[in-house]
């Protein structure tokens, strides 16, 4: 179940954007540079205060700032438990969102939904990085202005979901570029001022 | 090798000694520094392993801020950011709460959050990041009557040349460290996440010895004077001079700081002979001494007389017009020199960022700079090109940010 994953956001127009998007995202970031910001993942984060009861331990949450549009989250998720765990969707209150993968195309780095959702396997971590997989936020309600913290919900194909918060950061680098007409100069994620 | 060397350095000889005779890992670590110098005896020995001085850590979450007692690191970096016409209370907190988590991960060695860089972050060298809000950041955030009211610019002094090229500001981060890179990385890091909120006012970089060089000793200024020799002495002397001991819990554990430029004209320092520097400050080159005295930490005499009937510090030099003996009347003296690049035909372009901490500007700062600017032999060589002042606002615990206090 790649698609969006919550009830709430489910609205047909966020559908219908999201499937142009999908479309129209082939290209989206065709950065040859999508390892270069691969970060070890920190082994000394302290767990996020949901922790315990949580599926997984989320390490490092972060979304991009962004004033209207498209935008991604991030995290480390550390699957401690002796058996692998899916995520199947995550949720929030300013955007419909999807899980996106980058992937090789025609020669080309691309964005597109992740079908299966994402498998974090026994006693390993994944990180959801700038030019690999994300949190993606399709069509922001509102600013998403550097500072703010924001809520997100996982669900997992177990149904049990789980949320973190994650601040937001001014963030210029790699795949950030979400504007579906590719062809142009990035629109709608010119980082501007916080307002 | 200065003429003061050779006494210094055997004492630490000595020390070093102690170290080998006790054996283990650290003392086969001197053993290895020390093989191959001909005056093995006499040299300054290392006794902190390299990789220490990068995984060394200074804490960051705590009552008051880090930077300010701190032992002063060999690097710094004062960055004045001016606030965006726009911003407000809100946007300060939403500021504060990013350059915070910044400074809590990259000085306890963890790469930032989002960190395009994060191999740089790896590697703290006791980084510490210290906030400072100018007068500026109270009218944002509409808080004025929260404002320290020593917090404001200094009054004019006669020998004032400021360029607003090196003055003001309304917010102020310090980043100090041991590893000039860290502090690179730290300022990218942290001007890139103030950037939807503020414009860089101004940067000064400054340098002192290197870790591990001088551990213990009085910074040097670019005039070869030992510089901070006053300072108040750990422990009570400096909560005294430094911490604001009560009040509302924004104004509890701050502090202040002026931060200076003070250009230095090497070329016409130059033109004097030793014994004219040293009355001009009135103490010693070497030891820093008092002219009346045989140790850095002699107290002067300034009553003593010369053969020739004057005194033996003349009324004129530095250390008589700076001298204080209260310590509620002392400043915390954590200066950097900075050398810039000389002209064409040599002129070097070099002199001090100034930086004092004191619980009350208008106390303990003023009444000195005041004495100094009416006399103070040093001036004809020294001349004040940038001037800012700034509220050190208490520390916050883990999970909190600088500011909240005064914001929350």
């Amino acid at each position: 179940m790649p698609r969006n994953i919550t009830g709430r956001h489910l609205r047909p127009a966020a559908l219908v954007a999201a499937a142009l998007l999908t479309a129209a995202m082939a290209g989206c970031g065709s950065s040859d540079d999508s390892s270069a910001t691969n970060p070890p993942p920190s082994e000394t984060a302290a767990p996020s205060a949901d922790a315990p009861a949580g599926v997984v331990v989320i390490n490092d949450p972060w979304v991009k700032a962004a004033d209207q549009g498209m935008t991604s989250a991030f995290a480390t998720l550390v699957n401690e438990s002796d058996a692998d765990v899916t995520l199947t969707g995550v949720s929030t209150e300013v955007s419909p969102m999807e899980l996106h993968e980058m992937a090789m195309k025609d020669g080309e780095m691309v964005m597109q939904a992740k079908r299966g959702g994402i498998v974090i396997k026994a006693k390993s971590s994944h990180t959801l990085e700038p030019g690999g997989d994300h949190l993606m936020m399709l069509d922001l309600q509102q600013p998403v202005q550097a500072g703010d913290e924001l809520t997100f919900t996982l669900a997992f194909a177990d149904g049990r979901t789980q949320s973190f918060t994650a601040v937001a950061k001014p963030f210029t680098g790699a795949e950030e570029s979400y504007n579906p007409e590719h062809s142009m100069p990035d629109m709608s994620m010119s980082p501007s001022a916080a307002s | 090798m200065t003429g003061s060397g050779p006494r210094a350095v055997s004492r630490r000889g000595l020390l070093a000694g102690g170290a080998l005779a006790a054996g283990g890992a650290l003392g086969a670590a001197v053993a290895v520094t020390a093989v191959g110098s001909d005056e093995s005896a006499t040299r300054p020995t290392k006794t902190t392993p390299v990789a220490e001085i990068g995984l060394a850590v200074e804490p960051f979450h705590g009552t008051r801020q880090a930077g300010v007692a701190t032992e002063p690191q060999a690097y710094a970096a004062f960055v004045a950011l001016a606030l965006r016409p726009e911003t407000d209370r809100e946007t300060l907190g939403r500021m504060l709460r990013l350059l915070s988590d910044d400074a809590a991960r990259l000085t306890q060695g963890r790469p930032a959050l989002a960190d395009t860089e994060p191999e740089l972050g790896l590697l703290p060298a006791r980084l510490t990041v210290t906030f400072g809000f100018g007068p500026g950041f109270y009218q944002a955030a509409n808080l004025d009557e929260r404002r320290p009211p020593s917090v404001a610019a200094l009054p004019a002094f006669r020998i004032d040349r400021l360029s607003p090229h090196w003055s003001g500001g309304d917010l102020l981060l310090q980043i100090c460290a041991d590893d000039p890179l860290t502090v690179a990385h730290a300022q990218r890091v942290l001007v890139k996440d103030s950037r939807p909120f503020a414009t860089v006012a101004w940067v000064q970089q400054g340098f002192r010895r290197a870790a591990g060089a001088e551990p213990g000793r009085t910074q040097r200024n670019l005039f070869g004077q030992l510089d901070g020799t006053a300072n108040p002495k750990p422990g009570a002397p400096l909560e005294t001079a430094v911490w604001v001991p009560d009040g509302p819990a924004w104004l509890r554990d701050s502090t202040t700081l002026v931060v200076r430029r003070i250009s230095m004209n090497l070329e016409t320092w130059d033109l004097l002979g030793r014994t004219d520097r040293e009355l001009s400050v009135g103490r010693r080159l070497d030891t820093g001494a008092p002219l009346t005295g045989a140790e850095e930490h002699d107290e002067p005499d300034f009553n003593a007389l010369g053969s020739n009937g004057l005194t033996v510090i003349p009324d004129f030099s530095h250390l008589t017009r700076s001298h204080v003996t209260e310590d509620r009347l002392r400043i915390l003296r954590r200066p950097y020199n900075y050398d810039g690049v000389p002209s064409a035909d040599g002129t070097a372009d070099s002199g001090l960022i100034f930086a004092s901490y004191q619980a009350d500007v208008t106390r303990q700062f003023l009444p000195i700079q005041r004495r100094l600017a009416e006399r103070d032999l040093l001036n004809e060589w020294t001349t004040p090109i940038g001037s800012a002042v700034f509220a050190i606002p208490p520390g916050c615990p883990e999970g909190g940010w600088i500011g909240q206090q005064l914001l929350g």
